[in-house]
Formats: C-alpha cells, sequence, structure tokens
C-alpha cells in the first residue's frame, strides 16, 4: 500500500477515503488501525473523517494519543504527505502537526451542505491555475470554527499556508479559513471532505482535483498539468 | 487526595456556546448577566499527597490531554478528602 489511511474507533470516512483514492484514482491504498505500525513503503497518509473516540474531551483531543500518532509525527517530520479530512484535520491540529484549533460553529449548529470554496494560491500544487477560482465540496461537522492567535494566523497568511476558504462562511472560522498546510507544505488540513465529491452519484467531483493535488508526488514526478 | 481540574475557553477565543447560554440568560430577563463562559469540570482520585512533583505531572495532564491550550485555560484544585 502506498497510502495509509488511519483508522481511530470511530472514524467514519476511512472506506470512502480508501475507495477514492485506490478505486477511483488509482494508488494502492489500505486502512490502518490506530494501535498498529504505519506500514513500510507508505508514501502518503490520510487521517479521515468521523468522530475519533465519540469526539470526548474536544474533537481529536483523544487520538492525538494513539500508538500509530508517533509514527505520523516521525512521518511528517522526514517530509511525508499528510492530510487530514475533517475529524483528521481537528487530529492534526491536536497533535501539533499543524497550528491553531476547531472550536465549535459560532452558529452552534451542525453544518452539513454543499460549501463554496475560494482557493487561494498557496503553493505549486493547490492553487487556483491546478484547482479552479472556485470549488464546491461537502462539508458535515460541528466543530469547524477554525481559531489561532493573531500571529499564527498572519503568519499563515504571509506563508500562503491557506488552501481553501468557505464562501460564505458557515461556521464563524477566523478568515473564512476552510483549510491549510503547514509552512513545509507537506502536511494539509481541510474541513471539506473532498473523498465525497469523487464520482458521478456524489453531488459533484470537486473532490478529485483536491485529492489528486495532495497526491501529486505520488502520481505523477512533474506537477499536475492544467486540465483544458 | 480528590483533584479538580476547571477548563474554560480562553477569554480571546469565541466561545459560542457560552454566547448561546449567555442569549438565553437574557432572554429569561436577567440583563444585568453578561460574559458567560461555558467550561468544563474534570476530576480524579490520585495517589500521593500535593507536592511540586504531583503538581508538575497535573500540569502535564492538563496542557496535553485535559485542555488545548491553543484554546483553553485550566486551573485545579487538590483536596485532601
Amino acid at each position: 500500500m502506498k497510502v495509509a489511511i488511519i483508522q481511530f474507533p470511530g472514524s467514519n470516512c476511512d472506506w470512502d477515503a480508501e475507495h477514492s483514492v485506490e478505486d477511483v484514482i488509482g494508488l494502492p491504498a489500505g486502512r490502518v488501525w490506530h494501535k498498529d505500525s504505519l506500514p513500510d513503503g507508505t508514501e502518503a497518509v490520510i487521517v479521515p473523517g468521523g468522530f475519533s473516540f465519540g469526539d470526548y474531551l474536544r474533537c481529536g483531543a483523544i487520538a492525538r494519543f494513539s500508538p500509530i500518532m508517533k509514527d505520523l509525527q516521525r512521518f511528517a517530520d522526514q517530509g511525508g504527505q499528510v492530510l487530514g479530512i475533517c475529524n483528521g484535520f481537528q487530529i492534526l491540529c491536536e497533535s501539533g502537526l499543524l497550528p491553531g484549533a476547531l472550536v465549535r460553529n459560532d452558529c452552534m449548529e451542525f453544518r452539513c451542505l454543499n460549501q463554496g470554496l475560494k482557493v487561494e494560491e498557496s503553493n505549486d500544487r493547490f492553487n487556483s491555475k491546478i484547482l479552479g477560482d472556485n470549488l464546491s465540496l461537502p462539508i458535515a461537522h460541528g466543530e469547524g470554527n477554525y481559531r489561532a492567535s493573531d500571529e499564527v494566523v498572519a503568519e499563515l497568511e504571509t506563508n500562503k499556508q491557506i488552501l481553501l476558504r468557505y464562501m460564505p462562511n458557515p461556521n464563524g472560522s477566523i478568515n473564512d479559513i476552510a483549510g491549510i498546510r503547514n509552512n513545509a507544505g507537506n502536511v494539509y488540513g481541510m474541513m471539506p471532505h473532498p473523498e465525497r465529491a469523487v464520482e458521478d452519484h456524489h453531488p459533484c467531483l470537486d473532490g478529485l482535483p483536491v485529492l489528486k493535488a495532495f497526491l501529486q508526488p505520488l502520481l505523477n514526478s512533474s506537477p499536475v498539468e492544467l486540465s483544458a | 487526595m480528590k483533584v479538580t481540574v476547571f477548563v474554560s475557553p480562553k477569554t480571546t477565543v469565541l466561545d459560542p456556546q457560552g454566547a448561546a447560554v449567555e442569549q438565553a440568560i437574557k432572554s429569561l430577563g436577567h440583563h444585568s448577566i453578561e460574559g458567560v463562559r461555558v467550561g468544563k469540570t474534570v476530576t480524579f482520585e490520585m495517589e500521593g499527597s500535593d507536592t511540586p512533583e504531583i503538581r508538575d505531572e497535573i500540569d502535564r495532564l492538563c496542557d496535553g490531554l485535559l485542555s488545548n491550550p491553543v484554546i483553553e485555560d485550566y486551573r485545579y484544585e487538590i483536596t485532601s478528602e
């Protein structure tokens, strides 16, 4: 397996993530239990959505201490590609692999809809030339309100670490932030669900280019071509 | 001994739960109340006594697991009972 998808108790987007990577995109993928080690040869890791450990204490707070997280930290430190989706994003923030935290939506409601997003010019993989100016992706979360100190938010803006912004903002997230990456450019996190937008029976197909952009180092040694 | 940890959202972080509760309080006619924040309490029994080492251990627990320093503050009380 090239793409490891971590399965925590309460993960529920793990199968969708595997299906989208293996069956739709065509890269070998597999699910890895949170108490196991990352398999040798892993080239990318997806931390999927769900409600790991029932979201008890805080979303992602308990998953952060799962045995596999030490492997994931090492993998990320060595430049391995990591993507956290929804609860996976919350886990990456709790573990410190990404800055900031996700708190309760300001509307106090669970938001489940096809969400408009603006693509930011982040790096050579995530930008409007590759993904288009705007995307529509499913969101489904109660705690997607991104928060960080003023200094951290200023750094994210200066370093172009913001991948996607909500349009309009469904949860009160600061600066409309829907997804970010680390400064090194190998750890990505987003609240929207690209794995739920990859097939014709899905509300849209915008998740496909987003997943491909993340997996680009595995798909092709040269940057993804701009589609005609 | 018994340890009671109080975790609260940082004053600089928006607290949607607190805001919703404050709205409910005001709708009940209590207009003199403001600044409502909703936190959580964690209690546990712990062997040992109130020493600097024990407090270090509790701090480590609070900082890593029981609270997230990005969004929350904590304090705790130790009682001998």
